[in-house]
């Protein structure tokens, strides 16, 4: 069995642990809610006789073990409950609004890397003169505001002041795009329609900056970090005795081995970004899944915000997964080697 | 002490980072005396002012109802400070001693202890909190608890990654060769190493607390009107821009120097402490 397979078994054991973890604490905190949760279902205005028909329904008489084996149960089935809300299925409700969210966190995702890691490596092969001085105040005030600040800012700068972009949504109304997958940027251009596709893109283009400044500030210090400490290994003195360009010690020698332990905490901040899109997603009205999560906590909605945070525990974990898989597989030593070691 | 002191005023972004924080807290302690409206951090109403641009009365402006903008950021910043102590006193030493036990200890302990640590971490620690005081009344003592719950399994994580790589080192077998109990090994002996790493990122996660904080009220969980604070300010403002812009601008930058003061600090502390990211 080779090596990355094994990690990935491995990985799959501890994420189905941590999987019943979450669900045991989500549990828990929907347990906490001070009240009756049937009556605060059906309102102030219901009889008795309906809030105990309706916690016969839910199970609410039955032991906390019985209660936490139905919801189990009703999970795995793809069964999330009813929103009291919007009046549908949970899941209808993530199906329509994950996609939105997912496209805006993958944009933030692909900038904080795109951007993170060169500014990082810049930073470091210039240490101690002005562009690392530079990276380092600028760095520093990306991760001193929460995005919502930056959106706010942004918003004033390049949608009003500079009208370079629109100021709120996913896509100009005078587009009529059937979906196929949810994200925009995809669905238009398998509509076809290369406008739309490009008023799509620059409807993304201030959220995701806002979104993934504090990430990039993030991976720039991180990267910065590592490769200041890989520059210190005697394989690249030799290599800088051998007289080697320093651009092509950079990429050759320094950057791949300085990416593994920073490749971690990009992962973590990925998924940090999948919470802070509640923040970006409020100021630019884009009708993802944490302005439904928002709007069903206002209206205590039980079973919309237990499946909201699971779906959200579930995407975290799975990226988690596949950043793992990529360090295995960048690590020639884990990559070639076949028995175990661990 | 004094040596501290030394090494970071002879870094000037560090010196700037303490003026931050000592200003911040200075304006905070004295709010009421430094704030031109002191009454302005209640449901005061002044039409007569209300929704002006800044001007030599108001210097960065008054909101809907007429109160001055800057007093009540000095107000807010009174809430941020208390709620980011409140949660790192608290979240600090459950963390601290979770990870102590799963380190020194090892076995089932540790694996029990650092899955439930997993569980935590696997949810961003926004929704975390947000989920929290989804189903708790939106107060300030919910949201001090909502951010304990998500904070205090980073310092378990810290700490254990520390006290796993003590546990073998020599002073702490000779420590257990003598006889020394598990409490006297882990606070007496294997603690103080980790309290500068655990300093360090205390100071560095007042700047995050203020951020996770402001988010909270942002969204409408945390801190309710009319008490002030920083991220319901921005949010209140945000409906109203472009053309009331000092209602967002202003809150916004407060939030944005606190934090950049702390960072600064926290980088600062770390060179001076030696401690790892």
């Amino acid at each position: 069995m080779s090596s990355v397979l094994r990690i990935l078994l491995r990985r799959l054991g501890i994420s189905v642990i941590v999987l019943i973890g979450v669900s045991m604490l989500i549990f828990a905190i929907a347990r906490v809610i001070p009240g009756d949760p049937a009556r605060i279902a059906l309102g102030p205005n219901a009889s008795a006789e309906q809030v105990a028909n309706l916690r016969a329904e839910m199970h609410l008489d039955e032991s906390i073990f019985a209660q936490y084996g139905y919801f189990v149960s009703d999970v795995l089935r793809g069964d999330l409950g009813q929103s009291l809300y919007t009046n549908r299925p949970v899941t209808t409700d993530i199906v329509q609004f994950l996609p939105a969210t997912l496209e805006l966190v993958i944009f933030a995702g692909i900038l904080m890397v795109g951007l993170g890691l060169p500014l990082g490596i810049l930073a470091a092969r210039h240490r101690g003169r002005w562009p690392d001085h530079v990276i380092r105040v600028l760095t520093l005030l990306t991760v001193s505001a929460p995005s919502f600040v930056w959106a706010v800012i942004l918003m004033l700068l390049f949608a009003f002041y500079l009208p370079l972009f629109p100021v709120a949504g996913r896509l100009g109304d005078s587009f009529d795009i059937a979906t196929v997958t949810g994200f925009l940027t995809i669905d238009t251009l398998i509509a076809g329609n290369f406008s739309a596709f490009l008023d799509a893109l620059s409807h993304l283009v201030l959220p995701s900056v806002a979104l993934s400044l504090s990430g990039i500030g993030q991976a720039a210090r991180l990267t910065r970090a590592n490769m200041i400490e890989t520059y210190d290994k005697p394989y690249i003195e030799m290599a800088q005795a051998f007289g080697f360009f320093p651009s092509r010690i950079a990429k050759r020698y320094a950057f791949k081995p300085s990416m593994i332990p920073s490749l971690t905490i990009i992962g973590l901040d990925f998924a940090a970004m999948l919470g802070n899109a509640f923040l970006v997603e409020a100021v630019f009205a884009w009708p993802g899944l944490s302005r439904y999560g928002v709007a069903v906590i206002l209206r205590k909605d039980l079973n919309a915000i237990m499946g909201t945070v699971l779906i959200i525990a579930l995407t975290f974990l799975v990226v988690n997964i596949l950043v793992d898989l990529l360090i295995a597989f960048l690590n020639p030593r884990i990559r070639h080697s076949t028995r175990a070691s661990s | 002490m004094t040596r501290a002191l030394r090494i970071i005023a002879s870094n000037p972004l560090s010196l700037v980072g303490l003026i931050l924080v000592l200003m911040i807290v200075l304006a905070a302690t004295f709010a009421p005396w430094i704030a031109p409206f002191p009454t302005h951090n209640s449901a005061v109403i002044d039409f007569a002012f209300a929704n002006s641009a800044p001007s030599s009365r108001n210097w960065m402006g008054t909101d809907l109802v007429g109160r001055d903008i800057f007093s009540r950021i000095l107000y807010a910043f009174r809430i941020s400070l208390v709620l980011g102590v409140v949660v790192l006193i608290i979240a600090t030493p459950i963390g601290t001693i979770v990870g102590l036990l799963a380190g020194y200890l090892g076995g089932w302990t540790e694996a029990v202890l650092m899955r439930i640590v997993d569980v935590f971490l696997s949810i961003p620690p926004l929704v975390l909190a947000i989920a929290v005081l989804g189903v708790l009344e939106p107060t300030l003592t919910n949201a001090m608890i909502a951010v304990t719950v998500m904070w205090w399994p980073w310092y378990a994580r810290l700490v254990y990654s520390i006290a796993r790589s003590e546990r073998e080192e020599g002073y702490v077998l000779a420590a257990e060769v003598i006889g020394a109990s598990t409490t006297h090994i882990t606070l007496r002996e294997i603690l103080p190493n980790c309290l500068p790493a655990i300093i360090t990122k205390m100071t560095l996660d007042m700047g995050f607390v203020i951020i996770i904080a402001s988010s909270l009220s942002f969204l409408g969980l945390g801190v309710q009107p009319p008490t002030p604070d920083l991220g319901s300010m921005v949010a209140e403002g945000a409906r109203y821009l472009p053309d009331s812009w000092w209602m967002t601008v202003f809150p916004g930058l407060a939030i944005l120097l606190a934090v950049f003061g702390f960072n600064l600090l926290g980088d600062g502390l770390r060179e001076v402490l030696g401690a790892e990211e």
